[in-house]
């Protein structure tokens, strides 16, 4: 039953990072964002610059690199499209370890790398050295409308138990023999993910239930 | 007498799918009374329970609270009278730290600044949690859990407290934390529950749902010892345990 300590992505510390108001850290990750998208993808000194301040930033965080990198597994996705560009674009063809590859969808492909992880890590390094109940806050301060914050601030508050139960459904599963191995166990996997959406939607109403119970009327007390 | 704390009259209800669930319930509790709400699944217990806050509204019959009547005019100092603890931590607590969700009860009914802070710190101490106000309550055992949970309704200065199933899903230690914590409280409790031991070690009175009637009401120790009720009802003492040899 019980819930571990933390949430995944963030590492406990008291750096001068961490301590950082966590609004402003939200809007310097979003022009830091803007700033890194903008550049024209042949600058690739501005983007070693970005690289360097950013490790300059997690350096200063103390946060273990090593704990950074395991958590840029979520870059997968925009890696493998990456990848995928150079095959599938068209335009003149260049030669690459003895591969014939698109040169436009070749530099698209190493662009789009490269400002995906330093978003992605830029991202990273807040989640790290910052609470998400200080996240809230900070959203909150930056005059988010209330209903978006509140509806995250339940996300954060259920992700663990919501997980929980799934992690628990998974075991229940394993403990009968069932292990999703190929596709064909898929339709099983899709029955428990709606059986998970059920509980959780039936748990949404518990809890407006007892937030109804003590005097709930549709607006947080703030 | 005195006015009831509790005073359900002839209350019935069917559910909007044509399921009737109370058939005229009596129910009377007067003022510092422990009463343990005894019947088997399905009996109507929870549905009853919801209607002593006005979650649900009455199909024929009526509720009142000290004297105040449930209706929708009244709900906000109804649910300031009628504390419910659910049986589930994870549905009461949703916010991000102890002390917000302690506050949000209060909060809702226009207290505000110091006044807050000191019922929500009274309320904490009452159920032995002050030192874990500034915690999330996803990260406390499931025992303190539940304990921040009669906090959160605590705080409200309730008339009485309903508990739904206090003692399920809590280790033989937090179980009696709780009942100490319980029996410390100068306040009326309806109790909820299926751990009979519980009830014969808590409450003096109990009342048998079932099928949606109140068939027993009477000294705990009395329904627990008339076989024949317990078991017309579904009511098993747990093995080993013999309330004539405890009480």
């Amino acid at each position: 039953m019980g819930s571990g300590h933390g949430h995944k992505l963030h590492f406990h510390g008291h750096s001068r990072v961490h301590r950082f108001p966590a609004h402003l850290k939200v809007l310097l990750l979003l022009a830091f964002m803007l700033v890194v998208v903008a550049t024209p993808r042949d600058l690739y000194a501005a983007f070693g610059g970005y690289l360097l301040v950013l490790l300059a930033v997690i350096a200063a965080s103390r946060v273990p690199p090593t704990y950074l990198l395991k958590r840029m597994v979520v870059e997968v996705p925009f890696v493998f499209f990456a990848v995928l560009l150079p095959f599938v674009a068209t335009g003149p063809r260049t030669e690459v370890f003895g591969l014939s590859v698109s040169e436009h969808g070749l530099l698209a492909g190493i662009a789009l790398l490269i400002k995906a992880t330093l978003g992605v890590l830029a991202g990273l390094t807040l989640a790290a050295t910052t609470e998400p109940q200080d996240l809230l806050i900070g959203l909150e301060r930056l005059r988010l409308p209330q209903q978006l914050v509140q509806i995250m601030a339940f996300m954060v508050r259920y992700l663990d138990v919501v997980t929980g139960e799934m992690q628990r459904m998974k075991i229940a599963r394993e403990s009968r023999g069932f292990t999703a191995r190929n596709p064909a166990h898929w339709p099983v996997l899709a029955k428990s993910a709606g059986a998970l959406f059920i509980r959780s939607y039936e748990r949404g109403e518990r809890v407006h239930l007892a937030m109804l119970s003590r005097g709930y009327t549709g607006r947080m007390p703030g | 007498m005195s006015t009831p704390v509790l005073d359900v009259r002839g209350l019935a209800y069917a559910y909007p799918d044509g399921h009737q669930a109370l058939y005229g319930v009596d129910l009377h509790v007067h003022r510092g009374e422990r009463v343990a709400l005894l019947g088997p699944n399905g009996a109507g217990k929870t549905t009853l329970v919801l209607h002593l806050n006005g979650i649900l509204a009455a199909g024929a019959g009526s509720v009142s609270v000290s004297g105040l009547p449930v209706t929708k005019g009244n709900l906000q100092e109804i649910r300031r009278r009628v504390g419910i603890v659910f049986q589930d931590p994870d549905d009461q607590l949703f916010m991000g730290t102890v002390r917000q969700d302690v506050a949000f009860g209060p909060a809702n009914l226009g207290i505000k600044g110091a006044e807050l802070e000191r019922r929500v710190l009274v309320a904490l101490d009452l159920v032995g949690m002050a030192d874990f106000v500034d915690r999330p309550p996803h990260h406390l055992s499931f025992g303190q859990r539940r304990r921040v949970a009669v906090a959160t309704v605590l705080v409200m200065e309730p008339e009485i407290l309903v508990l739904d199933e206090p003692s399920s899903n809590l280790d033989p230690a937090s179980r009696r934390e709780l009942a100490d914590i319980l029996r410390s409280l100068d306040v009326t409790v309806l109790m909820v529950t299926h751990d009979l031991p519980y009830a014969l070690e808590l409450c003096p009175r109990s009342v048998v749902l079932s099928d949606g009637v109140v068939v027993g009401d009477g000294p705990t120790y009395d329904v627990l010892t008339d076989d024949e009720l317990m078991r017309a009802h579904r009511l098993e003492l747990p093995f080993g345990f013999d309330p004539r040899s405890v009480g």
